[in-house]
């Protein structure tokens, strides 16, 4: 019974969690945006102390079940073991191991130590939303968004507004090939052996493990009905359970349950342990340096997803076209769309951080990688950072689309405090950068022609005209930027007509200001 | 996109009237229906009984219907790159032959420079004495003589033929006027050399074609030279309501009539917007013929007048073709009545705010990579549907943005928007209709703006 309450709590969460990084239309959000906030380590950085201290108390009422039940990396090791022991002759495919005790805590040392250091990109490696996030938003998403597509194809057949089309492509290949190298470790990992990785690894494993030890309420061996047979060590994907001395190691204990529906003896019950219950001592790294062997994968298949990118990447390259004997002939011809050249994305000194994340330094402190907020980017501005220190955390790129004034989501949507809360009229005051004007790629002096483009759409009015010549009113127009009201919202970069480089871009602020 | 539309109401228009047929077959006088009459609405396409009009000047007989050749089908070829689908054309320009169908338009600078080429691949697999071929001189950009008279030449050369039955001075009456004129065609001594080649058969019909300023249509016409013919935009709805500076079809016609000059006939349907109209529009026009398409009716407007020598179509479907042979074999000219309720649906389709856009893509391609067309047209299909809110009080507001910003998107991809207009003008001077392009695709970029901001 309680596992099946374990299992279905954890496929609601699991099922809308997963849905938050692929919907796109920000209906899930407005419902379930609390569950990404559930998260510990988003918490944790979001100084959320009412989420953490009710994590603290669940844990230590409960044990574990966050493990089992609110973190989607965990669920998601949970389904594939699942799948795994479907197959013949792997029902009891588990079995008692010492627990990793000096691997976890190094682990757990190094990401905090990453924590304070500033180091965002490890901490965004080893954080378990994270992990899953970007599983989610790279390898995922992307799917979802093609079957998005195909229903949005149906819905013009047939002239339905239904549903629309939306871009799909990789957003960051550092951040896709890391997600999908998660991904493979994680997945071989739950695949052979359950919950090593929330066990060995995952540093808010470790973090709950030291707490859950003192549980409440926990499964306990009656010593009086086992009858020794060991079934539910073979059924723990934690591999806590010493079936032959008795005893759980309830740090690694993720109060899944599954022990109880299995004993034949109904000798395991879960509430407050009778007796004395002893802690099972820790010793061997072994499981650990298996984990290790698998991660230590990664360089070789990193190299070989890269040329595949490469390949996908040139192929796009326009073909050659052949001449025509009217070439020969001088005249316009009617018709055809003008090639776009792809954009290049202008060497900004301070990387552009979004509205309401205060500053680059608030960001790269609380940012836990998640890419939530890269997933819900409507106008495709944010993207995973591929610098090495801040890898996976947003930055702006307006090469797609700009910061429009309506949309605040990625600071609805932030769990960790990276980027706080602002409603549409605090961002129109928010400068996060400002625009800079490159006279020598401006088309008044490539082509001779006046645009005004950049002034016309610029929300803040930030941007006038003014003629190139001050005293022939008539002579063509060159913008001005008046830096103190611009806001960088990027919509002159976006909009300029010049490619590959914008004759105007915008500068990044490392500390936002309200203007 | 906006043909593909059409394409499918036109298919539902079909649908209906085989509906009506059928149902008035089944419980309308039975008595008098005879066998198969319940078919009658989606019958064979005649094949014999094509109207035709005589030239007065060679004694031409040429087929009412003639295919415009601006608007064959595209595929993607290789890289992406746009093609004429030629297999398509084949078929097309095979069809057409085959019902009665004896006058071919192209010109060198339609689709992308593709088109003569095509047609004149489709046109050689039949014997060159069935059929009139048409094409213009567009030495819009660079007219000295040189470039002129190699573009006449290519010409033949596109279209596998030593002689052309009606050549035009392509789009004569744009830019600065009597001037351009002069200097396209009478400064370089081009006129003369056309002349010659009149006198010498390889040209055997000369003439011009007319858009805008009305001058330049009086001053040719008054030049003392014997026109064979000349190529005016008539329909129901320029016949009084020309849009911009172009003229009054009433007028025009009115001209070539009183001097006996054959007229030829293009945008008919204005590229489809007489076609694509209001629900209630079409409703007007089924009501009174349900058996015929929305098209049909401009289709006989301009066909009706007695010194109309060929009506162009561009045709760009099977269905079109289909539906415009039906039209035409033979044509049931407008009644005196029909022609005032014609004036009256015009005067109802005026009122509308589109954009007079005929999708002829003359403005095309813009330097910055817009679409124009495409802007221009998903928001002409959005003011037909009533989907452009004036305000968000609007009751159907809600839909009617979604209709526009979700559409939007799919007609014209982000980086083609309006939004991307520098106002650089290098289109409006191309565009027979007379569109100041950038004010137009400004004001559709504000009113989208308000839609985004206002969700």
């Amino acid at each position: 019974m309680l596992r099946k309450i374990r299992i279905f709590a954890a496929t609601v969460f699991f099922v809308l969690i997963t849905l938050l990084f692929l919907d796109f239309t920000g209906t899930i959000h407005t419902w379930f945006g609390w569950m990404a906030k559930l998260q510990f380590w988003p918490a944790v950085l979001a100084l959320n102390v009412g989420v953490v201290i009710g994590l603290v108390i669940l844990t230590l009422l409960l044990g574990r079940v966050y493990c089992s039940v609110i973190c989607p990396l965990g669920v998601l090791q949970d389904v594939i073991s699942w799948v795994s022991g479907k197959r013949k002759k792997k029902k009891f495919r588990f079995s008692y191991s010492p627990a990793k005790s000096i691997l976890r805590y190094v682990v757990l040392a190094v990401f905090v130590l990453a924590c304070v250091a500033g180091v965002g990109s490890l901490v965004a490696l080893l954080a378990p939303y994270s992990a899953y996030g970007r599983i989610a938003s790279n390898l995922l998403a992307p799917l979802y968004q093609a079957g998005n597509n195909l229903l949005a194809h149906f819905a013009e057949q047939s002239d339905s507004y239904a549903f629309y089309r939306v871009d799909v492509f990789i957003k960051g290949i550092g951040t896709f090939v890391v997600a999908l190298v998660s991904l493979v470790v994680i997945a071989v990992l739950a695949w052979r052996n359950g919950r090593t990785y929330c066990n060995t690894i995952c540093p808010v494993g470790t973090i709950l493990g030291l707490l859950s030890r003192f549980a409440l309420l926990k499964p306990h061996i009656d010593l009086a009905s086992c009858n020794g047979c060991g079934v539910c060590a073979r059924k723990c994907k934690a591999s806590c359970i010493d079936a032959k001395n008795h005893v759980i190691d309830y740090s690694r204990c993720v109060a899944c349950m599954d022990c109880l529906d299995n004993c034949h003896q109904q000798a395991i019950r879960y509430g407050k342990p009778v007796g004395a219950v002893k802690c099972a001592p820790s010793t061997t790294p072994s499981a650990a340096s298996k984990a290790e062997a698998n991660k230590a994968a990664d360089p070789s298949r990193r190299r070989a997803l890269a040329a595949t990118a490469v390949v996908a990447l040139s192929s796009v390259a326009k073909a050659q076209q052949g001449k025509s004997l009217q070439d020969f002939v001088d005249m316009k011809k009617d018709g055809g769309l003008a090639p776009i050249k792809e954009r290049e994305e202008p060497d900004r000194i301070s990387p552009l951080t979004p509205p309401g994340s205060l500053s680059l330094k608030n960001l790269t402190q609380h940012c836990t990688g998640c890419q939530l907020c890269v997933s819900v980017c409507e106008n495709h501005v944010l993207r995973p950072s591929g610098n090495l220190m801040t890898l996976m955390q947003p930055v702006m790129s307006y090469d797609r689309g700009y910061c429009r004034p309506e949309c605040t989501k990625c600071s609805e949507v932030c769990p960790a405090g990276a980027i706080k809360p602002i409603t549409k009229a605090e961002k129109s005051a928010i400068q996060i950068g400002h625009a800079v004007w490159v006279p020598d790629l401006c088309i008044v002096n490539t082509d001779g022609k006046s645009c005004g483009n950049c002034e016309r759409h610029c929300p803040t009015k930030s941007i006038q005209m003014v003629p190139t010549n001050p005293d022939d009113p008539e002579s063509l127009k060159i913008p001005v930027v008046n830096v103190e009201t611009c806001i960088g919202c990027g919509a002159c970069e976006h909009l300029c007509p010049a490619r590959p480089h914008t004759a105007i871009y915008v500068q990044g602020h490392e500390a936002h200001r309200t203007i | 996109m906006e043909k593909q539309e059409m394409n499918r109401r036109h298919f539902l228009k079909v649908m209906g009237g085989g509906a009506v047929a059928s149902s008035a077959a089944l419980y309308g006088c039975g008595s008098k229906s005879e066998p198969g009459a319940a078919s009658k609405a989606l019958g064979e396409v005649p094949t014999d009984k094509m109207t035709h009009r005589k030239n007065p000047r060679t004694g031409d007989v040429v087929s009412l219907l003639g295919y415009g050749c601006m608007r064959w089908p595209m595929i993607k070829g290789e890289g992406g790159k746009d093609v004429i689908d030629q297999e398509t054309v084949n078929r097309l320009v095979d069809y057409a032959i085959e019902h009665g169908v004896n006058y071919f338009d192209t010109a060198p600078v339609y689709l992308q420079g593709m088109s003569e080429t095509a047609t004149g691949i489709a046109l050689s697999r039949h014997p060159r004495d069935s059929y009139f071929l048409a094409t213009k001189l567009s030495n819009q950009r660079n007219y000295t003589r040189e470039n002129s008279l190699a573009m006449y030449r290519q010409s033949l050369k596109s279209l596998q033929t030593d002689y052309l039955d009606y050549y035009l001075m392509h789009s004569i009456g744009g830019g600065s006027g009597i001037q351009l004129f002069e200097d396209r065609y009478i400064n370089n001594g081009v006129l003369d050399f056309l002349l010659k080649e009149r006198e010498a058969g390889r040209i055997r019909n000369l003439g011009w074609s007319f858009h805008g300023d009305v001058k330049v249509f009086d001053h040719v016409l008054n030049m003392g030279i014997p026109w064979d013919f000349v190529q005016i935009q008539l329909n129901y709805l320029d016949w009084k309501h020309a849009t911009s500076r172009n003229v009054n079809a009433e007028y025009l016609y009115g001209e070539l009539h009183k001097r006996n000059i054959p007229a030829i006939i293009m945008e008919p349907l204005l590229g489809g917007r007489l076609s694509n109209v209001p629900d209630h529009i079409v409703a007007r026009l089924k009501q009174q013929r349900p058996e015929n398409s929305v098209a049909s009716w401009a289709f006989r407007f301009a066909g009706s007048p007695e010194g109309v020598l060929t009506v162009l179509s561009g045709m760009t479907y099977m269905e079109h073709l289909q539906d415009n042979l039906r039209t035409f074999s033979p044509l049931d000219p407008v009644t005196e009545e029909e022609k005032v309720f014609l004036q009256e649906t015009a005067d109802l389709l005026a009122k509308y705010p589109t954009v007079p856009c005929n999708d002829c893509k003359y403005c095309m391609p813009c330097p910055y990579a817009l679409d124009i067309p495409g802007i221009l047209l998903h928001y002409n299909k959005c003011v037909n549907e009533g989907n452009v809110p004036k305000s968000t009080q609007d009751a159907n507001y809600a839909e009617a943005r979604r209709a526009y910003l979700v559409g939007y998107d799919r007609s014209v991809p982000k980086l083609r928007q309006a939004d991307h207009c520098t106002g650089c003008n290098e289109c409006s001077p191309h565009c027979p209709q007379g569109i100041d392009i950038p004010a137009e695709l400004r004001r559709i970029d504000r009113f989208v703006e308000e839609l985004k901001v206002n969700g």
